[in-house]
């Protein structure tokens, strides 16, 4: 296996060069765009179960809304409908699209997160006098983190791959450039073979980083995994 | 009066779980409330922290009424420490961390003080070996030790025990009864929902019996216990004993 990729690595050299300086923009794309996903699919979990009717109601609208459109249509608008009023360049609009479209995934999943922890958790904490918001912070979302971990990782490496999608507003990632590379040298097999070949390795790394991570993070006898 | 419970009525749907309950405490004063399952023990003490709403009536913890939809109900909560069935450790945190959390963000005492009133504690309920352990390494009647411990580091005035042995192998409830025979001594308020009725005998200054959610008999051990006036109390310690 080693054997033919190296080989491979050989033979198409001219490919790889076009393809490598590419791998940082999808890098930069995946990790700017699932930060903003983190952030606002927390905050959008959390007001999914808010006990505030306006809150609850806004995030749900927000999840069922974005889940029904493909990812490829809301770059297009952001990038063409909101780009022309607010004058985003390419790589923002990328990334607010990619960000707010897993935005809505990752917020349910938060939300199943949260959920699972036993009622008895929020008692405990606010027996002992705590708000609401610190009874999340302090005592909920630490627990649920660990919980969701495994399905929010399998977001980021969808996530990784989805960011291909941005290739069709002419940011330079991977995708792009071996779209450039065969409209350039019309090699179409080899091409897109190196262009999987390259996704797959950094979906496979990533892999393996998520299961060291969730081991970690495992506390002893909390969850089903020990240290 | 430390604690004043006037025409207590709680509902759940179309349950009546508590139907006017009036009730004084006095400072110092340990209650051992008893009565058969789904008597309303555990609801008297959830409403008496606002963990439960109820439908009228007047609870006032040091002249603080509760009212579950307000602010002032946090600062109620920390001079009523509450001690659950379930234990209730948070299990991601070790058990020192379990007991300076509160205090660091609720009391805002800094780290070096919450630990060293965690570390006391813990040698009051015998655990000083576990500081850094987590709660699925211990045992449940340690669990239970630890629970109490950090209910007391806010330095309540009054502990609310919610049948905190009745989790436990039988091997483990002397562990956890002693810890709070001790608390008794210490001349802590404290209000115990228990199936205990041994214990009750040993630590309690009153003795509440309670069924569909009304005090039946109210009095000190060796009349409830020992001459009970009313024939449901009767019944239900014949059951018990």
């Amino acid at each position: 296996m080693l054997d033919w990729l190296a080989e491979q690595i050989i033979l198409h050299w001219d490919i790889l060069q076009y393809l490598i300086p590419a791998i940082p923009v999808t890098v930069l794309i995946t990790i700017c765009s699932f930060s903003l996903a983190m952030v606002l699919g927390l905050i959008i979990g959390v007001m999914r179960i808010s006990s505030i009717k306006l809150l609850s109601n806004f995030a749900s609208i927000y999840i069922n809304v974005i889940r029904g459109i493909p990812l490829l249509v809301q770059i297009f608008f952001i990038y063409f409908g909101l780009g022309k009023f607010l004058n985003l360049d390419r790589f923002t609009a990328g990334v607010l699209a990619v960000g707010i479209c897993y935005s809505a995934y990752l917020a349910e999943i938060f939300r199943s997160g949260i959920n699972a922890i036993a009622r008895g958790q929020h008692e405990a904490a606010q027996a002992l006098g705590m708000t609401r918001f610190q009874t999340l912070r302090h005592v909920i979302i630490p627990q649920s983190l660990r919980i969701v971990i495994p399905p929010i990782a399998n977001e980021f490496i969808a996530s990784l791959k989805d960011s291909s999608l941005v290739s069709i507003i002419g940011l330079r990632e991977i995708t792009r450039a071996g779209r450039e590379y065969y409209s350039q040298y019309f090699v179409d097999f080899q091409t897109w073979v190196m262009v999987a070949l390259i996704y797959l390795i950094m979906t496979l790394t990533l892999s393996r980083i998520v299961k060291y991570l969730e081991r970690i993070y495992a506390v002893e006898g909390f969850g089903s995994k020990t240290r | 009066m430390i604690i004043k419970v006037k025409d207590l009525v709680c509902k759940f749907g179309d349950i009546c779980a508590l139907d006017g309950i009036s009730l004084d405490v006095k400072k110092g004063e340990v209650v051992v409330i008893i009565g058969p399952s789904g008597s309303g023990k555990s609801t008297l003490l959830r409403c008496l922290n606002a963990l439960e709403s109820f439908e009228s009536g007047e609870v006032t913890i040091d002249g603080t009424k509760v009212v579950k939809e307000n602010k002032s109900v946090h600062k109620i909560r920390l001079e009523v420490g509450m001690v659950f069935q379930q234990f209730n450790l948070f299990p991601h945190l070790t058990v020192i961390e379990n007991i300076m959390l509160a205090q660091r963000i609720v009391r805002k005492r800094s780290a070096e003080i919450s630990r060293q009133k965690g570390m006391e504690l813990l040698g009051l309920v015998d655990l000083s070996d576990k500081i850094d352990a987590y709660p699925a390494q211990l045992s449940g009647g340690q669990k239970q030790r630890v629970a109490i411990a950090r209910a007391l580091a806010m330095d309540p005035m009054i502990m609310l025990f919610d049948e905190v042995t009745s989790a436990l192998d039988p091997e483990m409830v002397g562990e956890v009864l002693e810890v709070i025979n001790k608390l008794a001594d210490k001349g802590i308020t404290m209000l115990i929902a228990s199936h205990e009725i041994g214990f009750a005998r040993e630590v309690a200054h009153r003795i509440i019996f309670i069924e569909d959610g009304k005090i039946v008999e109210d009095g000190p051990p060796s009349v409830i216990l020992d001459n009970p006036k009313q024939q449901r109390t009767k019944d239900f310690l014949s059951k018990v004993l």
